[in-house]
């Protein structure tokens, strides 16, 4: 056997373990799309035309790349908001409420401090983002770290509560007066919007996820922080008797998490909706906690398979025009992939 | 002040009832060890399908039964991926709530304003005649009076039958429970099926009974309630009746303050039952963490 292994060519041997799983997802991929197609034909729509519709309306033109890559700043932070804490073992399910906040707080911001230089505004407004973000899922952190709470189940309530104080702010104290009856804050002052690329909505957002994409990848290999991260995922007793303090480091990887998620709150908040309302997010949170198992936390799979899902998520505004489906039809075709991915991945934790 | 007691009592009593039978499906399903946060989806696909039956057969009795069916069926997925697939929980049931928003809208898309007859209200005789009482206790259609008996029913399915000792046992450790010879994998296909069905029923509440209409996402986190009220009763189905009496009794009383015009905002009072839970949890912690399924999240894995 080890006479043949090394009779192999060294570099075919490399395209070869790099053909494997692409061949994988090809397959997987395949499957999905053939599932959803008979749920279309089911309910006697054309699946060819959809298809074409998603793939014309995503990747077929400059202006779907850029809609796609819009979709993908957001999935990009709240994957990221899980896989952190993923490294430790927690669960957190919170993104979509650490979002909200995160929006909330840049929304203070920039309402009341709008007479600021924009760049320094929008410092503090994504400083804000962070830390409101941070500081929520945080909580879950502390009433975990003390043994009291569960942290999938706090982040998963909180989710709730977070966005009802955004739907208190904006139907209340923070309602714009001459927005009618319209559940929304004042518009955003040109300062606090982030710039964004030419005439898309692609916007600086999108350099805030893949830079922190990269920080987190450094942190978790290349850094003492990230040795003793990886030592308590690996063994947190013996981390424990090592003198690690897991409970710092519970608190800390759920201040970054959330804090990465109320980054994409604020971005969103700032670029896409131009001011606060609650319908900031169709549920990039939970996406995000998907995206991050799916990619089983590591980075680049994580920027993958925001990816693809970003190009599903596009897609659901075209089938609404072109085929007239509800929008949410989309999440079938998400939830297939992801079904067949679950069931492929069998046993995982 | 009789009128507001009246209409506060029985708005409870309706807004709890959906929440009761997804608490129980949830509660269920939680025993035998398997989280599901998909409930929110399998409520949503038997809201749909309840309704679409109802304006076919123009009985909600028949959508009553095709929305249990439904919802039975549309779990058995999620038992599949997370039972014979071993996939991970969280995650699978996730999946499977975005795909019943996605599956109940496109079924549901030609039926937007529909109207139904709905689930009859019941009158029960001389007692709907007491005063205040009467009205709010007892003039409500077969699914509020059947709450009490099927939380009932569930206690003693859980605690006093063969079977309910075989899910408490997966629930607690699967091995063990296998080595007694019983199989967990069909123990949790069997029990995902029932709270199917369970979370179907309380799904078609909404669309027959309360709303009488069917809407796209018109449980609005319902199910997700529901994971937060099994934690709240501490996996025990009689204390699941106060929990949902209580988080319908918010429900009800957000809406009674503003049919009054009281200055204090409906969405504060919604966030009471959540916050509620966290503190009952962190209050309850050791407490809590005992009355917690052993085996709650894992899949039994076989015996390699």
């Amino acid at each position: 056997m080890a006479d043949a292994s090394l009779l192999r060519d060294s570099r075919l041997d490399a395209l070869g373990r790099l053909a494997a799983p692409l061949g994988r997802f090809a397959a997987l991929l395949t499957i999905a799309l053939a599932l959803f197609a008979a749920v279309l034909v089911l309910f006697g729509r054309n699946p060819l035309r959809a298809y074409a519709d998603i793939f014309s309306s995503t990747l077929g033109s400059a202006y779907g790349v850029s809609e796609t890559l819009v979709k993908m700043t957001p999935l990009i932070l709240t994957a990221l908001a899980a896989a952190v804490p993923s490294r430790i073992w927690l669960i957190n399910v919170g993104g979509e409420g650490q979002l909200f906040v995160g929006a909330l707080c840049a929304t203070w911001a920039a309402i009341h401090l709008d007479g600021l230089p924009s760049f320094l505004l929008l410092t503090i407004m994504a400083a804000l983002g962070f830390l409101g973000g941070g500081l929520w899922a945080a909580i879950a952190g502390g009433l975990r770290a003390g043994g009291w709470v569960s942290e999938t189940i706090s982040t998963l309530l909180m989710n709730y509560v977070a966005i009802l104080l955004v739907n208190f702010l904006v139907f209340g104290p923070w309602k714009d007066p001459d927005g009618v009856n319209y559940p929304q804050t004042v518009e955003f002052a040109a300062g606090a919007i982030l710039p964004m690329l030419g005439g898309t909505r692609v916007h600086l957002g999108l350099v805030f996820a893949l830079v922190a994409t990269i920080v987190c990848a450094f942190l978790l290999a290349r850094t003492r922080w990230g040795l003793e991260v990886r030592a308590i995922g690996g063994n947190a007793e013996a981390a424990r008797r090592n003198g690690i303090p897991i409970e710092r480091y519970v608190l800390v990887t759920m201040l970054i998490g959330g804090g990465l998620a109320g980054l994409a709150g604020m971005a969103e908040v700032s670029a896409i909706q131009g001011r606060l309302r609650p319908s900031l997010s169709p549920g990039y949170g939970y996406s995000g906690f998907l995206i991050s198992w799916m990619a089983g936390g590591h980075p680049a799979g994580i920027v993958a398979a925001a990816f693809v899902l970003a190009v599903i998520t596009a897609g659901g505004d075209i089938l609404q025009m072109t085929q007239a489906l509800p929008g949410s039809v989309v999440n079938i075709l998400m939830a297939v992939v992801l079904f067949v991915v679950l069931a492929r991945q069998a046993g995982r934790p | 002040m009789a009128p507001l007691i009246r209409s506060l009592l029985s708005g409870s009593i309706v807004s709890g009832t959906p929440l009761l039978y997804a608490t129980l499906a949830e509660l269920l399903s939680e025993r035998a060890g398997v989280v599901n946060l998909g409930l929110e989806g399998v409520m949503l696909v038997g809201a749909v399908v309840g309704f679409i039956a109802t304006v076919h057969t123009g009985s909600a009795t028949a959508g009553l039964v095709a929305a249990g069916l439904a919802g039975g069926l549309f779990n058995l997925v999620f038992a599949f991926v997370v039972v014979s697939r071993r996939a991970n929980q969280l995650a699978a049931g996730l999946t499977l709530m975005f795909c019943g928003v996605g599956l109940s809208a496109l079924m549901g898309a030609r039926y937007v304003g529909s109207q139904i007859v709905g689930l009859p209200e019941l009158r029960v005789p001389l007692l709907a005649d007491l005063p205040i009482l009467g009205p709010a206790l007892f003039v409500h259609d077969a699914l509020v009076y059947a709450a009490v008996p099927v939380a009932a029913g569930a206690w003693w399915v859980l605690f006093r039958t063969r079977w309910g000792l075989s899910v408490r046992a997966v629930g607690e450790n699967p091995v063990a429970a296998f080595a007694a010879g019983k199989d967990p994998r069909m123990v949790h296909y069997q029990v995902l099926f029932l709270a199917g069905v369970l979370g179907g029923v309380a799904g078609a509440h909404l669309s027959l009974a309360v709303a009488r209409t069917w809407a796209e996402w018109m449980t609005a986190g319902r199910g997700f309630i529901a994971v937060a009220l099994v934690i709240f009763s501490r996996w025990h189905p009689l204390r699941a009746l106060a929990g949902a009496l209580l988080f319908g009794g918010a429900i009800s009383l957000q809406l009674q303050m503003q049919a009054l015009g009281v200055p204090l905002s409906p969405f504060l009072l919604d966030m009471l039952p959540y916050v509620l839970s966290l503190a009952v949890l962190a209050v309850w912690g050791g407490r809590a963490r005992h009355a917690v399924p052993a085996s709650l999240g894992r899949v039994f894995q076989g015996t390699q």
